[in-house]
């Protein structure tokens, strides 16, 4: 089976700094790392060809030091890279971004067989909107199953898939067909390892690289900013709280003197609270 | 793939300046309307936050505000309905058919598309819950038009445009964000992040009711079972009273039980910050912040939780925040309204005994007398 894997170079979320005046990210020297959801996406699509056999081709768009996120898919053991990059993504929001995914979708399939499966994470760190995924779907019309827990069984041949989906207070199980889309959950399965077979295969690859024109993107206006429907106005940092947290003093205290503190002091506040909280006595 | 036949934009450099413009094949979407989630019976409560919202953007612009309603013929759809007149619509929209039984991408992403194709609303709101990014972002797709997730404020500004703010980069800096030229203009918000409206007892209204055009026959995807969280506690850790949380500073697996004590004898419901879940310490559905829940109780206690931005935007509207870290400088007493720099470990199990002690019946009726 043939399997294209999408994944981000994202900032590492712990290590962003924002610039006091402009209010942009200083992406100078933050480390960058493969969006988190990815990897249990990609542990994901490694498995199901490890059981399968077939091929994994990993997928990125970005600037060109975006790169630096596949080669790293590949040391897990990914089979196949392609960076796609111009500079007329820049700017995409999430319905550019989808348009210039699934026309590189598209076009790996014509190169190296068309994807049974498309994987993404479920959302990225930086831009969170989990929309990419089903925006890839509607376009290249693939069935969509997001937001999923398991894969429970894959059947090649009858093109057939059974996941499990979390939903809101629990968990659908749904049949569908392949080819389809699938945005993964944090997975139950530990990521794996690359082997170092795969670490030497990685350092030798060629990463496929393609400009809009390579990916068969004839109209650019879908591209970038001029594609995108959505236009940021302003940027702008989250309010300080005006006040500080009012400090117990904790000074020659033993902690069931701050307890009882801390406790008064929910009271004072909150007095409607005592009535409140369920007692549970043991 | 579609193609629009919208003009193309003018260059990039001038957009968010540029008069706004809209073109005609969009001039004629008015309304707000509010999509109502219903699911296995049950209306998200964030679909009457939403129309809380809706109502406010509605009244700015001085038009009607309409709750959207997709599901199996029965009960519990006409409830939905008679909902969200209650919290305030003006008007139903329904589509109510078998296939709408359970939710599916497929037969969701045709009937809310007709809908919005047919009766052309100019704002359309979701509730940023898995079923909501999954139907939403397909939607946005189709219609080729704008969608704003995860918006913490929304507003109109002069010219009736929606001005959807959203946290990005984890919530370190909030941006503002426009649909220029395209109809509808979607967004998308999470459980918790707006407060509840009251709610009136106005009588059902107008509902129009538009078909399927779509056989179970042509749905590809077909639902084989559903598994209840039944009274897990995650289904309800959004909606809690009292919550409770833990972070890096429990410092081991084993003192998560301490946290966890604290809140059944205090009836709370309890969640972690990020770092607990990639430790695999707590589920991904326990998580607070960002990427996981916004809660909105009326007391979070957070103990050994250090409060990076991420998690701050999860937990800004519980009304007492009650913070416990041993680091001074630690940013969550930025946002906390009452701190003690302590060890978690070691004031837990005081704060359980305490409380134990503060609301067992015996004395409160003490405390009654």
């Amino acid at each position: 089976m043939h399997i294209v894997i999408c994944i981000k170079q994202v900032p590492d979320s712990a290590q962003i700094r924002v610039h006091p005046v402009t209010n942009t990210i200083m992406r100078q020297g933050v480390p960058t790392i493969i969006n988190p959801y990815d990897l249990f996406a990609l542990e994901e699509a490694l498995q199901l060809r490890d059981r399968h056999g077939g091929e994994v081709t990993v997928l990125t768009m970005g600037p060109p030091m975006a790169e630096d996120a596949l080669r790293k898919a590949l040391t897990y053991g990914a089979d196949r890279a392609v960076l796609l990059t111009d500079r007329h993504f820049a700017g995409s929001d999430t319905l550019a971004t989808s348009f210039a995914l699934s026309r590189a979708i598209a076009k790996i399939g014509e190169a190296f067989g068309t994807p049974d499966i498309v994987f993404t994470g479920k959302q990225t760190i930086d831009g969170d909107t989990a929309q990419v995924g089903p925006g890839i779907a509607k376009r290249l019309d693939l069935l969509q199953l997001t937001y999923v827990a398991k894969i429970v069984s894959v059947d090649i041949n009858g093109r057939e898939i059974t996941v499990e989906r979390r939903s809101e207070g629990g968990t659908q199980t749904l049949m569908s067909k392949l080819p389809c889309l699938i945005t993964m959950l944090e997975g139950t399965n530990e990521i794996r390892r690359g082997s170092l077979d795969d670490a030497l295969r990685a350092a030798r690859s060629q990463i496929v690289k393609w400009n809009a024109a390579d990916a068969g993107i004839e109209d650019l206006t879908k591209c970038g900013l001029r594609g995108s429907p959505t236009v940021v106005k302003r940027v702008f940092a989250p309010p300080e709280r005006a006040e500080k947290a009012e400090q117990i003093d904790t000074a020659e205290k033993t902690p069931r003197d701050l307890a009882e503190e801390l406790i008064a002091g929910i009271f004072l506040r909150q007095p409607a609270l005592e009535s409140e909280l369920a007692f549970d006595g043991e | 793939m579609l193609s629009t036949n919208r003009e193309s934009p003018p260059p990039a450099a001038g957009r968010a300046a540029m008069k706004k413009e809209l073109p005609d094949q969009f001039k004629d979407h008015r309304h707000v309307w509010v999509f109502i989630e219903l699911e296995r019976d049950q209306v998200h409560p964030v679909s009457f936050e939403l129309l809380g919202e809706g109502r406010k953007l509605a009244d700015k612009l001085g038009v009607q505000l309409a709750g959207v309603v997709l599901g199996p013929p029965g009960e519990a759809t006409w409830f939905a309905i008679a909902e969200a007149f209650a919290y305030g619509a003006d008007l139903a929209y329904l589509v109510e058919a078998p296939l709408l039984a359970d939710y599916r991408n497929e037969p969701f992403t045709k009937a809310l598309t007709d809908l919005v194709t047919n009766y052309k609303p100019e704002i359309l709101l979701l509730g940023a819950t898995t079923l909501g990014r999954d139907l939403a972002g397909s939607v946005a797709t189709t219609l080729l038009t704008g969608l704003t997730a995860d918006c913490t404020e929304l507003d109109v500004d002069a010219d009736g445009s929606l001005a959807a703010t959203r946290p990005t980069f984890g919530g370190s800096l909030l941006c503002t964000i426009y649909t220029l030229n395209c109809r509808p203009q979607m967004a998308t918000v999470r459980p918790r992040v707006m407060a509840m409206p009251p709610r009136g007892n106005n009588k059902i209204g107008r509902v129009i009711q538009h078909k399927v055009s779509m056989i179970e026959e042509e749905i590809v995807t077909k639902v084989l079972g559903f598994l209840s969280d039944g009274q897990s506690a995650t289904a309800n850790l959004a909606y809690a009273d009292v919550v409770v949380a833990g972070g890096l500073g429990l410092g081991a697996v084993e003192n998560v039980k301490l946290m966890k004590k604290l809140a059944r004898t205090i009836g709370a419901d309890y969640g972690c910050s990020r770092p607990l879940v990639q430790k695999g310490w707590m589920p991904a559905d326990r998580q607070i912040g960002q990427t996981g829940k916004t809660i909105r109780p009326k007391l979070y206690i957070a103990a050994g939780i250090s409060g990076a931005i991420q998690h701050r935007v999860g937990v800004e509207g519980a009304d007492l925040i009650l913070a416990i870290n041993t680091d001074p400088n630690a940013p969550i007493f930025d946002f906390a309204h009452l701190g003690v720099v302590t060890d978690a470990i070691r004031l837990l199990p005081s704060l359980t005994e305490l409380f134990t002690h503060r609301l067992s019946p015996h004395s409160r009726d003490k405390l009654a007398n």
